[in-house]
């Protein structure tokens, strides 16, 4: 199947903002998952009830917080711009953004199924082996937790593939900036003739997430496999 | 006279609506301490290696205050040096025997330990499994590397948990025999968890009792 060059500007946009989104959101994440699976605290419950607003308000809205939040004259987004120079809206980043906070709830659920699966008892036997708290957590529940992280990095990129309604709120819909795959077919949908490029465009986007998915069961029964445990799923 | 004692512990501990009260001193390198199960043998082996915390008490092997309530001394588990071998191994699975071994070894300096991996290797005949990873050994040779793993942590002294359970006789006897070369031959003194009095019997006569 032939592309034409704008097209392939439009995947390799989409493929630059998810990656970057997911990279960006796994350390976040991952302490997230920590907290939730680890600590008993106080406001738990909100923390973990913002962490899956995302999931559960429509995206537009979503999108409309990080507006408000990261616009320019929103609290976060004029700090931003003053003191290190940096604009969200109406650049790929802000692309992004929206990507990886659509993206986060997925890969908190995935990673703390994977943390919350790692005997504690081994991290006890760590310390009495030798091991400070931080030397425990890095050699025994961080490797352990991997096809978490393996498996919350391709669900949190197959999101961010398909991102829609909080990007075109916060991000617009730019050519060559912000639109990605799916406002590129959105916007093909709205001109005449575009169906042959929308019929392309769906089908790259149906491929991705599909090898993302494939990708993620395969990394999950593989590194399980490796540790003699069952298969293990995420969903 | 009276030498030195090596196992001091004095302890109160709930465990939910339960409540342990130990307070035993002894002077025999190789203590056992027996009790029906959920008599708080193995809370009791916690709190001694500083992953449970005693409501009050004092524990000191050996001249090392591990814990006092009423001086607030409570060492972390990693300052304790217990070699503590947990009744069902908590073997790392996703290293294989030889980074299981070497895991405490590395986080001692030299001048700490007092035992080599090839000498450990030797002593329990595990060289033939170095290369393996826990899940595809036998309920023997795991107990044995779990032995393994903590002498070379530089301990200064060991905690067993029923290290017989689950073995079939010819297993446990084997194990049985490790732990009297540990008692002659390692002067380390060992805590013994059982509730089994013949093996008890047969390796001491020191004894601590944990009623239910």
């Amino acid at each position: 199947m032939l592309l034409s060059a704008s097209e392939w500007a439009i995947v390799a946009l989409s493929l630059k903002v998810s990656l970057v989104a997911m990279a960006a959101t796994l350390p976040v994440a991952y302490a997230l998952a920590w907290l939730l699976a680890r600590k008993r605290f106080p406001g738990i419950l909100l923390l973990d009830a913002l962490v899956h607003l995302p999931l559960v308000v429509p995206p537009v809205v979503t999108g409309w917080l990080l507006l408000i939040l990261f616009g320019r004259n929103g609290p976060v987004g004029s700090f931003l711009e003053d003191h290190l120079g940096i604009v969200l809206v109406f650049r790929w980043t802000g692309a992004a953004l929206a990507a990886a906070v659509m993206a986060l709830p997925l890969m908190v659920r995935a990673i703390r199924l994977s943390i919350e699966s790692v005997d504690r008892r081994l991290e006890e036997a760590a310390r009495t082996l030798g091991a400070r708290p931080l030397r425990a957590f890095l050699t025994v529940t961080l490797p352990l937790s991997v096809p978490g992280i393996l498996a919350g990095s391709v669900l949190g990129f197959a999101r961010s593939i398909g991102e829609f309604g909080a990007t075109i709120t916060f991000a617009s819909n730019i050519p060559g900036e912000t639109r990605t795959l799916p406002l590129a077919i959105y916007t093909g949908l709205q001109m005449p003739g575009g169906e042959e490029m929308v019929t392309r465009l769906a089908l790259i986007s149906v491929g991705l997430s599909i090898a993302a998915l494939v990708a993620s069961e395969w990394l999950v029964r593989r590194s399980g496999a490796k540790l003699g445990q069952g298969g293990g799923h995420v969903l | 006279m009276s030498s030195e004692p090596i196992f001091e512990i004095k302890l109160t501990r709930r465990v939910g609506d339960r409540q342990i009260d130990l307070n035993a001193v002894t002077d025999a390198s190789l203590t056992a301490l027996v009790g029906p199960s959920g008599a708080g043998k193995t809370t009791t082996l916690n709190c001694i290696a500083g992953l449970l915390k005693p409501e009050r008490g004092r524990i000191v092997v050996a001249g090392r205050v591990l814990f006092d309530s009423a001086l607030k001394i409570n060492l972390p588990p990693e300052k304790r040096r217990a070699g503590y071998i947990f009744q069902q191994g908590r073997l790392f699975p996703h290293m294989n025997v030889a980074a299981n071994l070497a895991y405490g070894e590395k986080l001692h300096a030299a001048e700490e330990r007092w035992i080599t991996q090839g000498e450990v290797v030797e002593f329990l005949g595990i060289g033939h499994l170095l290369d393996r990873l826990p899940v595809t050994l036998s309920g023997g040779e795991a107990r044995r590397v779990a032995i393994g793993r903590a002498l070379l942590s530089a301990p200064k002294f060991l905690l067993m948990d029923e290290p017989l359970t689950s073995l079939d006789a010819a297993r446990g006897e084997e194990i049985l025999r490790v732990v009297e070369r540990i008692r002659d031959e390692l002067a380390l003194p060992v805590l013994y968890v059982s509730h089994a009095m013949g093996e008890v019997e047969r390796l001491t006569d020191s004894v601590i009792r944990l009623e239910a």
